[in-house]
């Protein structure tokens, strides 16, 4: 390939600053992209609203006035806070997001680190955020907080289960976990001898698209479950301490995990960068496929927005109870129903 | 008819989604593929469009000085003091001819501080000769705190605002008004 060709003529560090500065764009771009589309307008349109449209063509600048507000706010910490685990908290947590995208495929050639374990990976990296935020909780010095790390953490380990185990039932059928070629899988599949569509999984693993859903609503704590960032009883949970910058930085990290995991559910359930009737190996793909991705991002996004701005919060006992009687057991059922058909068929 | 679980959770999502049709794609017919928000929000863009607020919205209030005979029954009742009064006696012509001229109160200052009001109506309803009316303009903001104390003249000029008085709804206590506008 061109691209990686002359990527290879590059020294290391021009290399390490490109991949840099390109993971940085995947990762602020769909956040942002998120919470104007879905936070600000989409949301607004539901409560019959406008939404910001003062700043730039339609309110589309509206982030950039925020971040601006943001980083002008003075940064405190609590005098009783444990400062150091306290200032580090915020960058574990946008990390993480960092490091999932790192594994997910834009393009034949368009990933910035083709993982053998790939699913693993991100899923593995995905759940360092909960440590992120149980620091943050304990750091603060704040009961609101402490409760609401633990809640989140509660929910975070509760919800983490039935995610990997939806994300089993892929992985059984596209025979690996390298995210690369489980793409690959979903355009070569053919539904009943029919290939023209290939094999999206959301066909076959339906039930796992949903539990990776709901999972992945409780993992972002979005609204049917926020009960860690419950603003009516605990302030705001594990973020009460933080402003200026590092409520940023968690902020951020919010949005653009909501991206990144809108991204793998992208490339799980609805074939990733492929888009059928495209020729899979050709160049152009990796300047169409980011594009094709980012539309089937979007999709995940409004669900998970249109979701959150439905329902109310569940309780703490209803939110554990949920997880750990519905949605592990069906997700088992799931695999077990899954690895079956894998070998009849 | 029998409710399937979950059903009411489906719903959900259909309301938010056809509020949220509703409100991008306003208009009818062909033209309803065009996104128009601004139409279809129930947003007033205030600085750009006014809102009409409703005749009887307690906005500012306004003074009908001829009426005035500064009794201070206002200012006594004022929950934060916020109307200033000061007045002299003086001698107005007889009502009738040949009559002893009368002794009024003649007003010096009449202030309220908008800063202070907290628009209770407690002065409108107090006033015994209907010197004191409610008026539903509302934009009267001041860069400087101190320019929201309104006096005399500013008050009267509120009068011009002040809407035609509406009977009340049937079966409810009838109020005379006193002093035709």
């Amino acid at each position: 390939m061109s691209g990686a060709a002359t990527l290879a003529e590059l020294a290391y560090w021009q290399q390490s600053v490109l991949r840099s500065v390109g993971v940085l764009v995947a990762v602020l771009l769909p956040a942002g992209t998120f919470v104007y589309l879905f936070l600000f307008k989409a949301v607004s349109f539901m409560q019959s609203r406008l939404g910001p449209n003062e700043a730039g063509p339609y309110g589309s600048m509206q982030l950039l006035a925020e971040v601006g507000k943001w980083l002008q706010k003075e940064d405190i910490t609590p005098e009783r806070a444990d400062a150091k685990l306290f200032k580090l908290a915020p960058y574990l947590v946008v990390g993480t997001v960092l490091l999932v995208y790192a594994a997910v495929p834009f393009g034949p050639d368009a990933v910035f680190a083709d993982l053998d374990v790939g699913i693993f990976y991100v899923l593995a990296v995905g759940s360092i955020s909960v440590i992120g935020i149980i620091i943050a909780g304990w750091a603060s010095a704040n009961k609101y907080s402490l409760i609401g790390g633990l809640r989140a953490a509660g929910q975070l380990i509760a919800y983490e289960l039935p995610m990997v185990l939806a994300v089993v039932g892929v992985v059984i059928q596209a025979e690996t976990m390298n995210l690369q070629r489980i793409v690959v899988a979903q355009a070569e599949g053919e539904i009943f001898g029919f290939g023209g569509l290939g094999n999206p999984f959301i066909l076959t693993q339906g039930i796992g698209l949903l539990i990776f859903m709901i999972a992945m609503q409780a993992e972002l704590t979005q609204t049917p479950f926020d009960m860690p960032v419950a603003e009516s009883e605990i302030v705001t949970g594990y973020l009460t301490e933080y402003s200026g910058m590092r409520f940023l930085m968690f902020f951020i990290g919010e949005f653009a995990s909501a991206a990144a995991f809108s991204a793998v559910a992208a490339t799980l359930f609805l074939g990733g960068w492929y888009l059928p009737g495209l020729d899979m190996d050709a160049k152009y793909m990796n300047v169409v496929g980011p594009i094709v991705l980012f539309t089937k991002m979007l999709v995940f996004g409004f669900i998970i927005f249109w979701v959150r701005f439905t329902y109310p919060r569940f309780r703490e006992d209803q939110l554990q109870r949920f997880a750990w009687t519905v949605l592990i057991p069906l997700s088992l059922v799931n695999i077990g129903a899954t690895a079956v058909l894998k070998v009849v068929f | 008819m029998k409710r399937v679980p979950g059903q009411g959770l489906i719903e959900g999502l259909g309301v938010t989604l056809g509020e949220f049709t509703k409100t991008m794609f306003p208009n009818k017919g062909i033209k309803k593929l065009l996104p128009a928000p601004s139409k279809g929000a129930v947003t007033v863009q205030y600085p750009r469009e006014k809102e009409a607020p409703p005749t009887r919205a307690r906005g500012v209030i306004a003074l009908m000085e001829e009426n005035c005979t500064a009794c201070m029954l206002c200012v006594r009742s004022c929950p934060d003091w916020c109307i200033y009064i000061e007045a002299h006696k003086e001698l107005a012509p007889p009502r009738r001819e040949g009559g002893k001229p009368r002794q009024v109160n003649a007003l010096d200052r009449f202030d309220i501080d908008y800063a202070l009001c907290m628009y209770c109506g407690i002065c409108v309803e107090v006033c015994p000769f209907e010197a004191i009316f409610w008026s539903p303009e509302y934009e009267y903001s001041e860069p400087r705190i101190a320019d929201l104390l309104h006096d005399k003249e500013r008050l009267v000029e509120w009068m011009d605002t002040v809407p035609e008085f509406e009977t009340y709804e049937a079966g409810s206590e009838a109020k005379v008004l006193k002093v035709p506008k």
